[in-house]
């Protein structure tokens, strides 16, 4: 798109050029991870499928809290739902496990629609905590279910572990290519869909609601369409969650500390970058494995270190970094380039 | 000796300049009005004033004391008070709440209830409503009394006739011959300029951040502030 | 036909209790347009200092009260003016994460110093103490003094919003900061006030909940939820509501585990659920929309 005036040519440019380059090292760091089977022992192999599945929940709420500006407390909810529907659909029914992440997706996207019904009446900070109360619903119900294993959970039953694949090691490389496949999938969907005129509408909601209002950007329908969609990922990143552990209970489904996580990674990383969870998702495993020696203590110092960054660089330690060098792996916005008359 | 003296003002919000090296004076007892267009920066120095902007200045005392970088609570204390554009009045608050905040600080005065009521007998019979449920008008009285009720020494008004009939603006202005009365400097700014100028000792035209015009408005023609007021250009 | 009418006696009596909870809250919300997250926190926070008073000097937990509440007066005044003003602003998401990262900060630092040991403030007999009001049923004297604290001070706090001149100040800020400036009301100050006073009340009700309840470092989220709730369901209008609020919680918690004890909180929650999708804006709402 070029546009010639009197003074020069304007060009509306969306890559960049760390965009470019990152999209080559991107391709040779996929394939590498794509191989993690024949390269990695088992040990890395769990490590590495927490950190996607880790990275794809912190995805799904930068999304929804970074850029819908629905600051939601109560993800754990879908988590949650996503393991019981993995379970639910393993033990009732002949799907496959591996098709019943997709299929968690849906239902999780299905039950979002009566609780945004009730949630968005709320405003603002009160919206947060009125979707936790609903994860607690969740947590309370499914610990009534007894066929579900009531409050103390159930296993994933033996024949349904054996249909993913025989052995051990055929099951450790299925899940992690699974879980690969899915933090995939996230990222591409939620960079696609924020390049789309969807994300330039959204991007407007975040800076201004009222000026996006006047622009005729429908805020509630957007919104609407973000926490739905955001509950199929989170959903189904649950059902992915479960797959790998093999055993739930409601108080392990339903657990806080999923949205916690996230939230302090997003918070760290950088909120509205797509780069920010990616630099969270590190940091936080990188000093999880020398700190998790010190329990409490490690969650302490996330919690200082999310508040001090909230108070002192709100963009986070990636919009540090892309304000000082300029860089953006995932142009989603765009920018105008001048280039004077000759 | 000045009551407010402003040496070499400048004023940002952000990266946009607002005003460029105002120099402003004021004597005790004085009337004085800043006119000019909409964004000449009036506003801007009324909030510099009230600290409510950050600024850099040579020299900005009140009353012999320099009061650059006070914060904008301490400033009514010291016996500046303002009548906010828009009036600005609390929705929370009544009407007659909303004066009583007006000597929050507690500056000993003459001005009270009483008085207020006297200035403006409509608004006694209102004091139970809420502010915001008033006229237009009528919520200006508010404003100003509930500026009078800090017993200021100088009385700041910023767009007294906005939005308001003419018949109304009539009104308001016959209350400033008494409050001057009472020893109370006034800095009006006003964009309603037939009204300044027949209140004022002295006016100040801001044009584009700068002043255009100072002097006393009985010697002033009308080419020379319309020059002043929208620039030569035009 | 009685049981249920003591259910519902004692979920009134309880209510009092969530109502405490949730003035606090309420007057965070109100005045600065802040959702404190840390505020079960603050409640639990307050009963761990209570304990501390009572195991270091002996003293009953009641008596503790005369140390509690000013310590955690003072540290919510600092905490508001050092932590959560520069939070403050058009952007909503500050004070919303800062307030979450820093109720893990105090559930896990209390885990660190107290273990996530069941604790409890104990007042000896009195706390099994009943008046029999008919043959079958009885209140509690502990629960009846917790409800009518909890209703003096609401009427106390109504009193100080609407009749002296920091709760107008109070209002004032909360409509308008910058021109409450003009008005020589440091905004900033005021903020501290108001969280000061929310924490006198978070101190007393975190008194209150260690005598009534066992308490360890992770009971805090509960708390924020049903102050919350009491919030939510009495509307934004007055502390009146909140109160109201208060004891439908309690009533609809206790009438649940009547039917059930897996259903009491669930209950409550369902409650607040069924009044958020019949009346969005709470039973008392405020007639002013901002």
């Amino acid at each position: 798109m070029i546009e010639a005036t009197a003074q020069g040519r304007y060009s509306v440019i969306r890559s960049t050029r760390a965009s470019r380059g990152g999209a080559v090292a991107g391709i040779v760091l996929l394939l590498f991870l794509a191989a993690a089977p024949w390269w990695a022992d088992r040990a890395t192999m769990r490590l590495l499928v927490e950190i996607f599945y880790i990275l794809a929940l912190a995805q799904m709420w930068n999304l929804l809290a970074g850029y819908a500006g629905l600051v939601s407390v109560g993800q754990q909810a879908f988590v949650g739902l996503g393991g019981y529907m993995l379970f639910a659909l393993a033990i009732f029914t002949p799907v496959g496990a591996a098709w019943s992440i997709p299929l968690a997706g849906l239902i999780g996207a299905v039950v979002s629609l009566p609780v945004a019904f009730l949630v968005f009446r709320l405003r603002g900070h009160y919206f947060a905590i009125g979707t936790w109360v609903v994860a607690e619903v969740f947590l309370l119900g499914f610990a009534q279910i007894q066929t579900l294993g009531g409050g103390s959970g159930i296993s994933l039953p033996v024949s349904v572990v054996r249909d993913i694949a025989a052995s051990r090691s055929g099951r450790d490389a299925v899940i992690y290519l699974v879980a690969l496949a899915v933090v995939i999938c996230i990222i591409a969907i939620v960079y696609g869909l924020l390049r789309s005129r969807h994300g330039l509408a959204l991007t407007a909601i975040r800076d201004s609601e009222e000026a996006s209002a006047s622009l005729g950007v429908d805020n509630f329908r957007a919104k609407l369409m973000i926490y739905i969609f955001v509950a199929f990922g989170t959903t189904a990143i649950g059902a992915l969650i479960f797959l790998t552990k093999l055993r739930i209970s409601p108080a392990a489904a339903f657990d806080i500390n999923w949205t916690t996580t996230v939230i302090f990674i997003v918070v760290i990383g950088g909120i509205g970058t797509i780069e920010g969870p990616i630099i969270g998702t590190l940091i936080f495993f990188l000093l999880r494995e020398p700190l998790a020696q010190f329990g409490t203590w490690y969650l302490i110092l996330l919690g200082l270190v999310a508040v001090v960054i909230m108070l002192k660089a709100p963009q986070g330690i990636w919009g540090l970094v892309a304000e000082r060098w300029d860089l953006r792996f995932f142009p989603v916005q765009r920018r105008l380039r001048f280039e004077p008359p000759d | 000796m000045s009551l407010l003296a402003v040496r070499n003002l400048t004023a940002f919000y952000g990266d946009f300049q607002a005003l460029f090296g105002i120099d402003f004076s004021l004597d005790e007892g004085e009337t004085v009005a800043v006119i000019g267009a909409n964004g000449a920066g009036k506003s801007t120095f009324l909030r510099s004033v009230t600290g409510l902007v950050k600024y850099a200045a040579d020299e900005f005392t009140y009353d012999g004391r320099s009061i650059a970088g006070r914060k904008a609570s301490d400033i009514p204390g010291l016996g500046i008070a303002m009548v906010p554009e828009g009036r600005r009045l609390f929705p929370s608050l009544s009407v007659e709440e909303n004066l009583v905040i007006g000597g929050y600080d507690g500056r000993p005065g003459t001005w009270s209830l009483d008085r207020v009521y006297g200035m403006f007998p409509r608004l006694k019979e209102r004091r139970d409503n809420p502010g915001t449920a008033l006229s237009g008008g009528e919520q200006q009285m508010v404003a100003i009394g509930r500026a009078l009720m800090a017993n200021p020494k100088l009385l700041l008004c910023d767009e007294l006739s906005l939005g308001l009939a003419p018949i109304i603006i009539k009104d308001i202005y016959e209350s400033v011959p008494a409050i001057k009365a009472e020893g109370v400097s006034l800095l009006i700014v006003e964009q309603d300029i037939n009204q300044a100028l027949e209140v004022a000792d002295r006016v100040y035209c801001f044009q584009e951040g700068r002043i255009s015009l100072e002097g006393n408005p009985a010697q002033m023609s009308r080419d020379d502030i319309a020059n002043a007021y929208l620039g030569k250009s035009q | 036909m009685i049981e249920w009418v003591n259910s519902i006696l004692q979920g009134v009596l309880t209510g009092g209790l969530y109502a405490l909870f949730a003035t606090g809250l309420a007057i965070i919300f109100g005045v600065m347009r802040l959702v404190n997250i840390t505020h079960g926190d603050f409640i639990v926070l307050a009963a761990f200092v209570a304990l501390v008073v009572v195991e270091g000097t002996g003293v009953g937990p009641f008596i503790s009260l005369i140390a509690v509440i000013p310590i955690m007066a003072v540290f919510g005044y600092v905490l508001q003016r050092g932590v959560l003003n520069p939070t403050l602003g058009p952007d909503l998401l500050p004070p919303l994460l800062v307030t979450f990262g820093l109720s893990i900060v105090i559930q896990n630092l209390l885990l660190e110093v107290f273990s996530a040991d069941s604790q409890r403030l104990k007042i000896g007999a009195f706390e099994t103490l009943s008046i029999n009001l008919t043959e079958d049923l009885a209140v509690g004297v502990f629960p009846l003094i917790i409800f009518v604290t909890a209703v003096v001070l609401i009427f106390a706090i109504q009193a100080v919003f609407n009749r002296t001149s920091l709760g107008r100040a109070f209002r004032a800020t909360s409509d308008d900061p910058v021109t409450a400036q003009l008005m020589g009301i440091d905004h900033r100050h005021v903020y501290g006030l108001a969280m000061a006073l929310a924490l006198v009340l978070v101190a007393i009700a975190g008194v209150f909940l260690g005598v009534r309840t066992n308490f360890d470092p992770s009971v805090g989220p509960s708390r924020l939820l049903f102050a919350f709730e009491a919030v939510i369901m009495g509307g934004l209008g007055s502390l009146w509501g909140t109160l109201a609020g208060g004891i439908i919680l309690g009533v609809a918690q206790n009438i649940g585990a009547k039917i059930d004890p897996g259903f009491q909180i669930l209950a409550g929650h369902i409650a607040f659920l069924v009044v958020l999708a019949i009346r969005p804006n709470g039973l008392f709402p405020r007639t002013r929309d901002d």
